[in-house]
């Protein structure tokens, strides 16, 4: 397996911090290395929000992310901010309310992100989670099993919302495996 | 947890589960970032244990509060960042001086004064060394991951309560704020060191008398041994003194008893140093980036290795001397404009050549900041 420098962004309340937290916290279930870290400070406060995660088999030392393999945005002021920090094999999530810059790595994948999160889940506050669904289906079952991601995420988010998460998770993969039929 | 024992945890978390496993059941602070999920899960936790967790009006009081908790036979810590500690330092003399143990964590931001609440710096080196007045002694121990700031803060309690003494953890905000693997394993097996009490009877205490270890017996407040406590020079008994031959000797004592024992504390790591001709120092946040360096140094053909002192006081003499009879050139890197390289060029410099790398902007010092200054490069 490679290393995985996942970088997560939009701004301050959509959850990529949560959402960082539930990757690192399932690559360790899996046996796996992780480090995550976030911005602190008045950014995590309404402007752009961003969160690191890496994931490697191997022990990792230098604890930041210096080129993102996958970069996840949310909003368009984080895309702004973070394209340029993405490695050009990398791998872009955004929701399709992005304009893109044209500088973007061949695998792009803009998706309905927040849109589906308000139709099908009447929420927002799942936009976090149809991320990480995304993602976990680039990174593949190899690298962590299902039912440890569904775990990680059962256990963070609140009790009552739990199904509508797992839900939401599931949404995200179907988006990444429907983006290019 | 998974299999293996294994679960995230966030550095300032660690450093709570390390305190609560020593026996910590008094936390006095002044919530300050980077240090703050310290007091929130203390508040949390603490009184679940049937301690006391107390929010103080300020930094001076908080550490006022932990001796007197202290006094009374509960092992206490607070926590703050660079602003919190200056005004710490007041009462941390007088925790030298009346010798009660407790534990202070620093978790440094930019400085000076209120500088970068939410950036990692290592501007308070030398004010864990020197930031209270008088001749007095240090122990400050400094992390560089998240199981290493759970055990290390165990060791600071174990520390104080040996010596009685203040004990600093001296961590930074890339540490304090990181999310990496830990393991509570063993958690029952870790050994927890418990301040010296007085087997005589109350009316035989004379409470500053050192036994031949140069540390006297602890009476808690409470059980019957009455006695003075005060932050002037005093004699055996805890009163106040202009002696001269007592003062001599009671500054003296309080210095050995930490100096004289370095050895049973030299806490360290030696990262491909068998053979190494350029040799990192770097401790905290910025020996992560220093690992990197020498791994990628080393696949240049360089002979790179890495000291990590975790001991950061009392400096680390013998090894780092031994560290600079092999090596032909050391550098210093860390997140100040050189306080720990001032110490290195003391003991190294009749041996090699010793060089600084620093940074002062905010941000971590990064691998290729390193391997740059050394004279290789390094691919992203």
């Amino acid at each position: 397996m490679e290393r995985y420098e996942i970088r997560l962004s939009g701004s301050g309340g959509q959850g990529v911090i949560l959402a960082s937290i539930i990757l690192a916290d399932a690559a360790i279930e899996q046996g796996l290395n992780a480090i995550q870290t976030q911005s602190y400070g008045p950014e995590a406060r309404g402007g752009a929000s961003k969160a690191e995660v890496i994931i490697c088999r191997d022990e990792i030392s230098y604890p930041k992310i210096r080129k993102a393999n996958i970069l996840l945005s949310l909003t368009q002021k984080a895309y702004d901010k973070y394209i340029g920090s993405l490695d050009r094999d990398g791998l872009l999530i955004v929701d399709e309310g992005i304009e893109l810059s044209g500088n973007d790595p061949i695998k792009a994948y803009r998706l309905p992100i927040l849109k589906n999160a308000i139709e099908k889940f009447d929420t927002g506050m799942v936009a976090n989670i149809i991320s990480i669904g995304a993602i976990y289906e680039l990174i593949g079952e190899d690298v962590i099993h299902k039912d440890i991601m569904i775990r990680s995420i059962s256990e963070r988010v609140p009790p009552p919302t739990v199904q509508k998460n797992i839900e939401a998770f599931e949404e995200g993969i179907r988006l990444i495996r429907g983006y290019y039929e | 947890m998974n299999d293996k024992g294994y679960k995230l945890v966030q550095g300032n978390e660690a450093c709570v589960e390390g305190a609560l496993a020593a026996g910590m059941r008094f936390y006095a602070g002044y919530p300050i970032t980077p240090s703050t999920e310290i007091a929130e899960i203390c508040s949390q936790k603490l009184p679940k244990l049937g301690g006391k967790f107390i929010q103080m009006e300020d930094e001076l009081a908080s550490m006022a509060a932990i001796i007197g908790a202290s006094l009374a036979g509960v092992k206490s810590m607070t926590a703050t960042s660079g602003p919190g500690f200056s005004l710490m330092q007041e009462n941390i003399g007088y925790a030298a001086i009346a010798e009660i143990p407790c534990v202070i964590v620093n978790v440094q931001r930019g400085g000076p004064s209120t500088g970068l609440p939410t950036s990692p710096a290592q501007g308070d080196v030398m004010q864990a060394r020197w930031g209270t007045h008088g001749d007095h002694p240090a122990i400050a121990l400094t992390p560089n991951s998240v199981q290493e700031t759970f055990e290390y803060t165990v060791k600071a309690f174990n520390l104080a309560e040996k010596y009685r003494t203040p004990v600093i953890l001296l961590m930074d905000e890339t540490v304090g704020h990181m999310r990496e693997k830990m393991t509570f394993k063993n958690i029952s097996q870790i050994e927890i060191v418990n301040r010296k009490k007085p087997s005589c009877k109350p009316e035989d205490y004379v409470a500053y008398r050192p036994d031949e270890d140069m540390i006297p017996p602890m009476a808690s407040f409470g059980e019957g041994y009455r006695y003075h406590v005060t932050g002037l020079t005093h004699d055996e008994t805890g009163f106040p003194t202009n002696s001269s031959h007592v003062s001599e000797g009671l500054i003296r004592r309080i210095v050995d008893k930490v100096e004289k024992n370095i050895d049973n504390f030299s806490y360290y790591e030696e990262y491909r140093l068998e053979d190494a001709e350029i040799v990192i120092i770097a401790y905290g946040g910025v020996s992560r980036s220093a690992k990197s360096a020498v791994d990628e140094l080393r696949k240049q053909n360089i002979k790179a290795g890495l000291f990590r002192p975790i001991t950061i006081w009392p400096f680390l003499e013998k090894q780092i001397y031994m560290v600079s009879q092999a090596a032909k050139e050391i550098y210093v890197a860390e997140m100040n404009l050189g306080q720990y390289s001032l110490e290195v060029e003391r003991v190294a410099c009749k041996n090699c050549r010793v060089k600084k790398i620093n940074k002062v902007n905010g941000e971590l010092i990064t691998p290729e900041e390193i391997t740059e200054a050394i004279g290789g490069s390094y691919e992203l």
